[in-house]
Parts: structure tokens; sequence; C-alpha cells
């Protein structure tokens, strides 16, 4: 494990409680940089709640999390952030009474002092959120749009032009797809293609093999608050994931050093 | 940066839809000036009636004099609304920042201390109202506010034994009643309160992080708090100003007529809402601008005007206003369903 190239995330032994409902209990995982990684599981397997634990929504009940090496705590998304990780949430996190460029830039807006005053750069950040558009290729009529005014598949794109507008190395994603319409669906999977050849990993929860299959580079199963099985998308077929995701696995597919109980 | 995996990406990702394209140009005309309309329509309308005493300007000055203390409750009621919250203590702060100063001046306080009282009090129950919302995990805003309306209203009768105090010291009805004369036009001092205020509110919202951050936690306060926001100290502020405001506006009234009396500003923080709502600001926050709630206090203070005049019933004047309110956002869901559809 050491020798390998360094993880830019490895979570060790992660284990969440919320009062009597047990989420995880003691889930491995590790992300290599520019990786796309897929999380799968059936309905409560936790998936959500081990994303929200690696971008900080949550603090776990036990575990060790390492970002490139390093032992982390994550208090809250804003430290997440700080360590370049990004996360577009199930139920999108946008305001959409806001326009597409206070979106992407909310919370890190650009200011200008006039006088005594510090006051929002508009200007800057309309161009911030532009270039940073332009450079994911993901065209606007205009940044000036209000959120809500737009389709599911373009708040999806605003979604993760947010969570990598500031160097992020890690995006993880809850469900992108799942609201949206299939040409709006291949759009996203492009975009997570993107931010492969960026240098972005990339944690993909889908229920969807088909986007699975399409945009990953390894795939990880939970059941029931627990690693279950994973292996490169090279080597696995779509049925044993439906198995792995049901609870059925051959005994070779057991994750190295967890759960060959 | 390395050349992207595939080009047809470059494809309408986020395109808004050509024909929906100028519905939502004229919603946004609307959104921006339906209310100034409404403020001319209303003109019209007294002008018509009583065309030879509605555009004195001492009919004018009057108008607005009469709902200055108004105008500032419900702008500080709009920052609030924004957020999604309300405060329904505003009323019962007005009276018990009015209270302190009038308190106050009987015992002799020099005026600058007199003057600032109404604001550190109204401050000091905005707080109070932030920090209980926030720290005692308050279900809603309304529970805490409602708790304070009947704190701030029992303050006020405690410290004043429940009576009116007149004899406020000439500085303090100046604010209120008195006049500058700019470029040869006498302009009450408490109308030029009103319109700084409102200027420096329009700045705060539009033009601070903070203000920005007020309207995100309207839109979505999940998405500002994993945006970094920290939207438990977003409110408190909010929740301060809004007292401020309230307190300010318990001096403009203290000035006017010259006297505090405990039941000053009774069922305000109604009409301070329903300027707000009739300003076009949405009760479900993240939506109104300051503007807005300035023509909506208008069309309250002029409906008021219009019935004076016309000698109509002050119980009439209720009747009418709780009609004007649903019939103005009635017509706003009709245009928004409209607009939807189209
Ligand atoms: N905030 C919470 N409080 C209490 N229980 C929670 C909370 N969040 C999640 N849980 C519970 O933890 C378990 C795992 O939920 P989680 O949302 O992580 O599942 P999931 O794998 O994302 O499911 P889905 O595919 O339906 O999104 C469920 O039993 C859920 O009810
Ligand atoms: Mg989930």
């Amino acid at each position: 494990m050491e020798a390998a190239a360094p993880l830019v995330i490895e979570a060790r032994a992660i284990a969440k409680r919320f009062g009597h409902v047990t989420a995880l209990r003691g889930v491995d995982l590790t992300l290599e940089p520019g990786e796309v990684l897929g999380v799968v599981g059936d309905n409560g397997a936790g998936k959500s709640t081990l994303m929200k634990v690696l971008s900080g929504l949550h603090q776990p009940s036990s575990g060790e999390l390492l970002i490139n090496g390093e032992a982390v705590r994550f208090g809250s998304p804003r430290d997440a952030r700080q360590r370049g990780i990004e996360m577009v949430y199930q139920d999108l996190a946008l305001a959409g009474n806001l326009r597409i460029d206070e979106n992407i830039l909310l919370g890190r807006e650009r200011t200008r002092a006039i006088g005594p005053l510090r006051l929002v750069d508009h200007a800057a950040n309309v161009a911030l959120a532009k270039q940073h558009l332009d450079k994911l290729r993901i065209h606007v009529k205009s940044v000036s749009q209000r959120v809500e005014d737009l389709s599911g598949g373009q708040r999806q794109a605003v979604a993760i032009a947010r969570a990598t507008a500031f160097d992020a190395k890690v995006v993880i994603m809850d469900e992108p797809t799942a609201a949206l319409a299939v040409r709006e669906v291949r759009r996203v999977l492009d975009l997570i293609k993107d931010l492969k050849t960026h240098g972005i990993g990339v944690i993909l929860i889908s229920h969807r093999l088909d986007d699975i299959f399409y945009v990953c580079d390894r795939v990880m199963a939970l059941f029931r608050g627990a690693n279950f099985a994973e292996a490169p998308l090279g080597e696995v077929e779509r049925d044993e994931v439906i198995g792995w995701i049901m609870g059925n696995k051959r005994q070779e597919d057991a994750p190295v050093g967890a759960g060959a109980n | 940066m390395t050349e992207a995996a595939s080009p047809e990406l470059a494809g309408e990702l986020v395109d808004a839809d050509q024909q929906s394209r100028r519905s939502i140009r004229l919603m946004a005309f609307f959104d921006r000036f339906g209310v100034l309309l409404l403020v001319l329509v209303m003109g019209a309308l007294s002008y018509a009636a009583q065309p030879e005493v509605f555009l004195s300007s001492n009919n004018i000055a009057n108008i607005f004099r009469q709902t200055a203390f108004l105008a500032l409750l419900a702008l500080g009621q709009f920052l609030v609304i924004v957020t999604a919250g309300i405060d329904l203590s505003v009323g019962s702060t007005l009276a018990l920042a009015m209270m302190s100063a009038a308190v106050l001046s009987v015992a002799g306080v020099p005026w600058p201390i007199l003057i600032l009282t109404p604001f550190a009090v109204g401050t000091a129950v905005g707080l109070v109202n932030g920090l209980g919302l926030t720290k005692l995990h308050m279900p809603h805003p309304f529970i805490m506010t409602l708790g304070m309306l009947n704190i701030a209203r029992g303050l006020t009768n405690l410290i004043s034994g429940g009576v009116p105090i007149s004899g406020l010291p000439a500085e303090v009805r100046w604010l209120g009643a008195g006049n500058l004369v700019l470029g040869g036009i006498e302009i009450p001092v408490s109308v030029i309160a009103v319109i700084v205020s409102f200027a420096l509110a329009w700045l705060f919202l539009e033009h601070t992080r903070t203000g920005r951050h007020i309207y995100a936690i309207g839109g979505n306060p999940q998405a500002a708090r994993v945006s970094g926001i920290n939207v438990d100290r977003t409110l408190v502020i909010v929740y301060a100003l809004c007292g401020l405001l309230a307190g300010f506006s318990g001096l403009l009234l203290a000035g006017r007529t010259g006297s505090g009396f405990p039941n000053a500003g009774i069922g305000a923080e109604l009409d301070a809402i329903s300027a707000v709502i009739i300003g076009g600001a949405s009760f479900f926050g993240g939506r109104g601008t300051v503007l807005g709630v300035f023509a909506g206090v208008l069309v309250i203070g002029m409906m008021r005007n219009l019935l004076n005049l016309s000698n109509v019933q002050v119980f009439w004047q209720q009747v009418l206003i709780g009609v004007v309110i649903i019939a103005i956002v009635a017509f706003d869901v009709l245009r928004r369903r409209a607009a939807a559809s189209s």
C-alpha cells in the first residue's frame, strides 16, 4: 500500500451512527489522483452518508481520513473545500433565486475596496464565472440567468462548475444524473470525463450502471453500511455488479483485507 | 490545460429555451417595476378623486411624514423576509425604543444620548431575537419573535407604568417633525432619514458579500451552508439590523408626536409585513428589492391618504388594505403561472 502513488483520499474504517441508526460500519475507501471511482449500493446502503463524511458535512463517529497521506479532521464543508474536496449534492445545493455566476462563486465572491467599504466586484465575478464555464466548455447564453430558470441538466452543469471553480482535487457527485433526460445524462457524463483529463479525481454515486460503465475506472459496492466488493471496471461484468448491489458475490471479488468472512 | 475529451460537449448544456426568453424578460420587467406601476395607479386614482388636495406639497409631505416610521419598520422586516424569516416583534420593539428614550428624557438625560437610545434598544432586541433563534434552535422565527412581541411590549409598560410621556426635547422632535430646506424645497427630516436608510440597505444587499449571502440563505439555506457561509451569524446580523431599524422607527415616531406612548406600534408589524409583500417580496424568501419595499410602503400610505381625504371610515380602510394584499399576491401568482406555461 505505502509504496504506491500517493492517494488523494484514503478513508479507513469510517463509522457513522445517527442515534440508534448505524449508517456506516467501518468503511474503507481510496482514490488515486485523476481516478474516477464509481460507488454503488442499494437504497440506504450508506453511499450518501459516506460522501458527506468525505466532504466535511458529517463528522465520522470513528475512523480515519487521510488526504494526500495526511490525517485530517473536517469540521465543516469549508475545511474539506480548503483541501480541494468538493461535493455536488444529491439535492442540488444551488440557490435558484441567484444568478449563475453568483452560484458558482457563492461564499467565495471577489470583492474590491471602495473607500472604507468592501464591495462585491460583480464584474470580476461574472468574468471569473465565464472563464471557468469556458474552461469546462459549458456554454451559457448569459451567466446572469437565474438558476431556477434552467433545466435539470443545466443546473447540474452549474453545480459541477461550482464544485470545480477553485482548484478542486476531488469532486464527489451524488447521483448527478438521477433527475436528467437522456441527452442531458450524456453531457454530464462527458463533463466528468473532462474533469479527469484535468487531473481531477471523481467519486460518482449512481444507481445507473450505464453511467458507471461509461465513465468509471473502478467500482466499489457498499452493502448495509459496509464494504462489500470492488474491482477495476475492466475486470468485472455488469451482472456481477448488479449482484453486489443485492448482496451476492463470488469469493474472489472480495476487497483486499476487508469483509472476507 | 489538457484538451478536453469530448468536443461535442460544447453543446447547449446551459441553453435558455428560446421562446421562454421573451416572457422571462417581461417577468423581469414586472418583477422590477410592477410595484412602481401600482404607485402610479394609486397616484392617478388619488388625483382623480381629490384633484386639488392630493398634489399639494403639503399633502405629499404629509404622506411621507406619516409613512416614514412604517417605511423603516418595513425595511427591517424586508431583510428578515428575504431570509425566509419573519419578525413579529418590530411593533413592540418600536414602542420599547420610543419609551426608553421618553423615560430617560424625564430623567434629564441629554438629547444626544436620547437619540442614540432607540438605536441601542432596538439593536439589543434584534440581537436577542437572532441569538435566540439560532442558539436555542427555535423551529421557526415566528415563535422567537412572537415571544419577543410580548416581552418587549411588557417591558415598555413596565418602564413607563403604562402611561404616555410627553415633552421630548426639541432635537428629537426636529427628527420626526422638522424640515430641511434643500434647493428651496422644504423636505421633512424624517423623509431624508428614510431615503438614506433605504439607499444604505440597497448598497448592503446588492453590493456586499453579507448582503448577497442573505439572498442565498433565502433561496436555499442548505446551499448557503455548504458554500461555507456562516448562516447563523448572518441571521443574527439580519435580526439585529431589523431591530435597529425598528428602534430608529420608534425615534421618528417619538419625534413626530413629541412623546412616547406605550401603545405605539401595536399591529404595526402586520403593516410592515403587508408593505413588504405588496412590494413584491416573496414570503418564502430570496426575492424582493429595496425599491419594491419603498413602493409597497407608498402604496399603503397613499391608499390611507386617499381614503382619509375621501372621508372613508377607518374600518373600511382596514378592509380595503386586506383586499389589496390578497389581490396583489393573487395577481402575482397568475402572472407567474402564465409566464411558466408560455
Ligand atoms: N441525517 C440522518 N439522520 C438519521 N439517519 C440517517 C441520516 N442520514 C442518513 N441516515 C440513515 O443512514 C442510512 C444510509 O443512508 P444514505 O442516505 O447514506 O443511503 P444511500 O446509500 O445514499 O441511499 P440512496 O441510494 O437511497 O440515496 C439510512 O438508513 C438512512 O436512513
Ligand atoms: Mg443517497
